[in-house]
């Protein structure tokens, strides 16, 4: 019975829910979970958003977050259910044999208090070290993470250092205590592709370094398949599927996790002429009111009825851009030409049909729209605006974009609450149609997507693209993105233009230092990818 | 198809110069704050002087009665120096006040600083003591409201101060009164002060009027602290307390107060504003000498360096207050206090 670290049995997790105008109803998350931890061993959890794999994660702490409770089932620690312990004697727990590490670091930290601080509070507040013990292991781990200037590092503030660093603290301060089991919750979501590997592997690092076990939760199989000893698929709060990293990844059973598995493998010839013309971004910079400047001397151009994706980090400028060409941010310098006119600088100057001819998507399609409109009036809107279209004709131009979008007219009077994300981002997609744009920039669309999810709104982009001949700008920050759609690619660096040309081109060596470690960071579907991208790394560091 | 693959991986310059604001951030934005409190103090005088000035009525014709003879009527604004031009006046005015001198009154010919010296003195003296109870009361009940939140206790402490923000002040007093000084004769009324009379003395007969003053503030007071620590509750970093298996009390004495001080210091400063500036009616209820009494009375007979001087030294309080407070939220700041 003692063989385990962690057994959980037939967990059973519950909320309420309360729809407008009826009733509030229980509803279940996590239905007849069960799974063992052995002791210094990584259990991957995967699936969407919805899940219910930060509730499970969350179940090993006994809490459940924001009105969720625990129903049923066992959470045994060492053989002790820890369920059934009460307020008090789970504080005995939290902290000191088991550990959270939140997604987003930022917002974990307090921000009035030092990180130092903050990393060794559980560990003191369990009696657990002397404040002068819980210091130096909190130096150590500083160093084991690959903190910049470890020794000094737990004086700063959050707001002080990036974010892969706060990341990195933040998985200091979950080993502080040197506890059994360490909870990560999507630890590397929000980072950079070339941040996340450094994060991974000082994660990876560490918890091989202390002999702590972890439950390692994710929406990223690659990511996962790097650290992890066992995975165990979840949909909809069931188990999908459980086993070694290695047969997930190479011999997947059910269905669903194939379809995970496979979903980021595809890939597009690109345009063999690149010849016509449609936009030409001519040594454009650009920066704020107060001086800070963010675009430097970029120039590019994108043929109609095609695909030019801008791949970057954040901060590299790559929105920034796209706010330049919809005139919301004039240049300082350089000219825009759009079908063989140059654009106005400023968006009040446009004429209405410039306005038309562009138009935008966002990533976050849910504050993009109007919270109080229906989709027939968020669809409807632009067909009013530019076409001056009414009455019964608006409605039936609607019902036909709904049909474009495959959502159908049934969706007509619905409010976006009560559609899901990628369907939100759908109307988003309608909403620039109705316009009849020649092109559309698109900002990340599908960052903030599920990859099934996330493929759909691609495939759909790609067939308007084969009807209508329109052309996307398309913004990201997904290498496999852009083998799946680009025609031709724009690397971007802290607002320079690093690399531009036709896909086969830019993402073939020769490289040059950036775009090779952009390229190197993004994960793949593949055991040991970790290590062999870090030895590649320090081959090339040693050979400079 | 040309080749267009550019290749250059040079970051950009980013060695601009930091100008002053950026490499002290804090001290930058609090001269700001005194600068700008100090232009708003100039602004307010202004207004005060040339509102003042455009009242109808007129000191002499109130001063004389039906005396008021057009003769006698230019004999006193000669006298008063009313025939000089209005920018003259301000200034000689402003000059004096910034020394301290506001100019002797026309109804009494005694020196206006003077006379304001002990009013002020009291209104302080009644204004401190309501400050010293009522703020700490504030922020614990508060803190004791989001404890419990949402249980029997939160709502009673909701409840009773919304009840007593609710009432008129002066109803407030007035039942204060009817209570503890008519009923139960355990409270003086009114409550006077004297130059001769002790320190113990005083305080007995301030209590009525404090408590008024209690009642009014707390519950504004209450509500925002309430409201800002369960703001900061319901952010990650919180979470994070939780999952440290911190005790709920030291979480939000630990975590969530240094992040709630900012929005609760600028309430109590409006609160503590109020209790000096707008004690009027309770002064006038328990008819307690302080300011308020004073400009009510001087307002009356147009005495019009009385209200020039009381209006700009109840100015002085709230711009001093919101800056003091904007002051504490700016360093209350992690950001500003330790740029990075």
């Amino acid at each position: 019975m003692h063989d385990h670290l962690l057994s959980v049995r037939n967990l059973k997790i519950e909320a309420t829910s309360y729809p407008p105008g009826e009733p509030p109803k229980d509803i279940t998350i996590v239905e007849g979970i069960s799974f063992d931890l052995e002791k210094g061993k990584v259990l991957g959890l995967i699936g969407e958003s919805g899940a219910g794999k930060s509730t499970i994660g969350l179940s090993a702490l006994a809490y459940g977050r924001g009105g969720v409770r625990i129903t049923g089932g066992e959470v045994l620690l060492e053989g002790k259910d820890i369920l059934p312990l009460g307020k008090r004697g789970i504080r005995t727990i939290r902290g000191a044999r088991v550990c959270y590490v939140a997604q987003s670091a930022a917002a974990a930290f307090n921000p009035a208090h030092k990180l130092g601080d903050q990393v060794i509070e559980a560990t003191l507040a369990h009696g657990l070290m002397s404040e002068a013990e819980a210091r130096k292991r909190a130096l150590y781990l500083f160093e084991v993470l690959g903190l910049p200037n470890p020794d000094t590092f737990g004086d700063r503030f959050p707001h002080q250092v990036s974010g892969g660093q706060l990341q990195r603290a933040m998985t200091a301060m979950a080993l502080c205590s040197n506890p059994q089991l360490i909870v990560f919750d999507e630890p590397t979501t929000a980072l950079d592709v070339t941040t996340q590997i450094d994060v991974l592997a000082a994660i990876k690092h560490a918890i091989e370094e202390t002999d702590t076990a972890a439950l390692y939760i994710t929406h990223d199989l690659a990511v996962v398949a790097q650290i992890s000893d066992h995975i165990m698929v979840l949909r909809h709060g069931h188990m999908v599927e459980y086993g070694t990293a290695q047969q997930i990844i190479e011999a997947p059973r059910e269905e669903y996790t194939r379809a995970l598995v496979n979903v980021r493998q595809k890939k597009r010839e690109e345009a063999a002429d690149q010849t016509d013309t449609l936009l030409k971004v001519d040594n454009v910079s650009a920066g704020y009111s107060n001086g800070f400047k963010v675009l430097f001397d970029v120039s590019l151009h994108l043929p109609k009825g095609q695909t030019l994706a801008i791949v970057g980090e954040s901060g590299s400028g790559k929105s920034t851009l796209a706010r330049v060409i919809t005139g919301l941010l004039p240049p300082s310098e350089g000219s825009i030409t759009f079908d063989g006119k140059q654009l106005t600088p400023a968006l009040k100057q446009r004429s209405r049909d410039d306005l038309r001819r562009i138009q935008l998507i966002y990533q976050m399609a849910d504050t993009a729209m109007n919270p109080r409109q229906t989709v027939g009036q968020i669809i409807g809107r632009p067909l009013s605006f530019y076409f001056g279209l009414h009455g019964a004709k608006k409605r039936a131009r609607v019902a036909e974009l709904l049909e474009e979008i495959e959502m159908g007219s049934g969706f007509i009077d619905r409010y976006p609450a009560e559609l899901s994300g990628g369907q939100k981002q759908r109307v988003a997609i309608a909403r620039a149609l109705a316009a009849e744009p020649e092109l559309i920039l698109c900002d990340e669309p599908t960052s903030a997507l599920d990859p099934l999810v996330a493929e759909g709104i691609l495939n759909l982009l790609l067939r308007l693209q084969a009807e209508t001949q329109v052309s996307y700008l398309f913004i990201t920050h997904d290498i496999a993105i852009v083998r799946a759609i680009a025609d031709s690619v724009a690397v971007m660096h802290r607002g320079k233009l690093v690399r531009f040309g036709p896909k086969s081109k830019v993402l073939a060596p020769p490289f040059d230092d950036y775009t090779d470690l952009l390229l190197k960071s993004v994960p793949e579907m593949e055991i040991g990818w970790l290590e062999k991208a870090l030895a590649s790394r320090k081959m090339e560091s040693a050979g400079n | 198809m040309t080749d267009t693959t550019e290749t250059s991986a040079l970051p950009p310059e980013t060695s601009q110069r930091r100008s002053l604001g950026e490499r002290f951030p804090l001290a930058t934005l609090i001269l700001q704050r005194l600068g700008l409190s100090a232009l708003l103090l100039f602004a307010v005088s202004v207004l005060i002087f040339g509102g003042v000035e455009a009242l109808p009525g007129d000191f002499a014709t109130t001063y004389l009665g039906q005396s008021a003879t057009p003769q006698a009527v230019a004999n006193i604004r000669a006298d008063l120096g009313l025939d000089r031009p209005i920018v003259t006046r301000y200034f000689e005015w402003l000059g004096g006040a910034v020394q301290g001198d506001f100019g002797n009154s026309w109804a009494s010919g005694n020196s206006v600083s003077e006379q304001i010296g002990r009013r002020l003195g009291n209104s302080l003296f009644l204004a401190f003591f309501a400050a010293v109870v009522s703020v700490p009361l504030a922020v614990g009940l508060g803190m004791l409201a989001v404890f419990y939140r949402d249980r029997v206790p939160d709502k009673i402490i909701n409840i009773v101060s919304l009840a007593a923000i609710s009432l008129p002040e002066f109803f407030i007093g007035y039942l204060l009164i009817l209570f503890f000084a008519v009923n139960m004769r355990i409270a003086t009324f009114p409550a006077t002060v004297y130059d001769s009379m002790g320190f113990i003395d005083r305080l007995q007969t301030i209590a009525l009027p404090a408590a008024t003053l209690v009642f009014v503030v707390l519950a504004h007071m209450m509500r925002m602290t309430r409201a800002a620590i369960l703001s900061v509750m319901s952010s990650a970093y919180m979470e994070s307390a939780e999952l440290k298996g911190l005790s709920a009390m030291r979480a939000i004495i630990k975590h969530a107060a240094p992040n709630a001080i900012a929005p609760i210091v600028n309430v109590v400063a409006l609160n503590l504003a109020y209790l000096v500036v707008g004690v009027v009616v309770v002064e006038v209820v328990f008819v307690y000498p302080g300011m308020g009494q004073y400009m009510v009375d001087a307002v009356t007979v147009r005495d019009m360096p009385v209200v020039q001087a009381c209006g700009l030294i109840f100015a002085a309080f709230y711009i001093i207050l919101n800056m003091v407070a904007d002051i504490i939220a700016i360093v209350a700041n992690p950001r500003l206090r330790h740029p990075r």
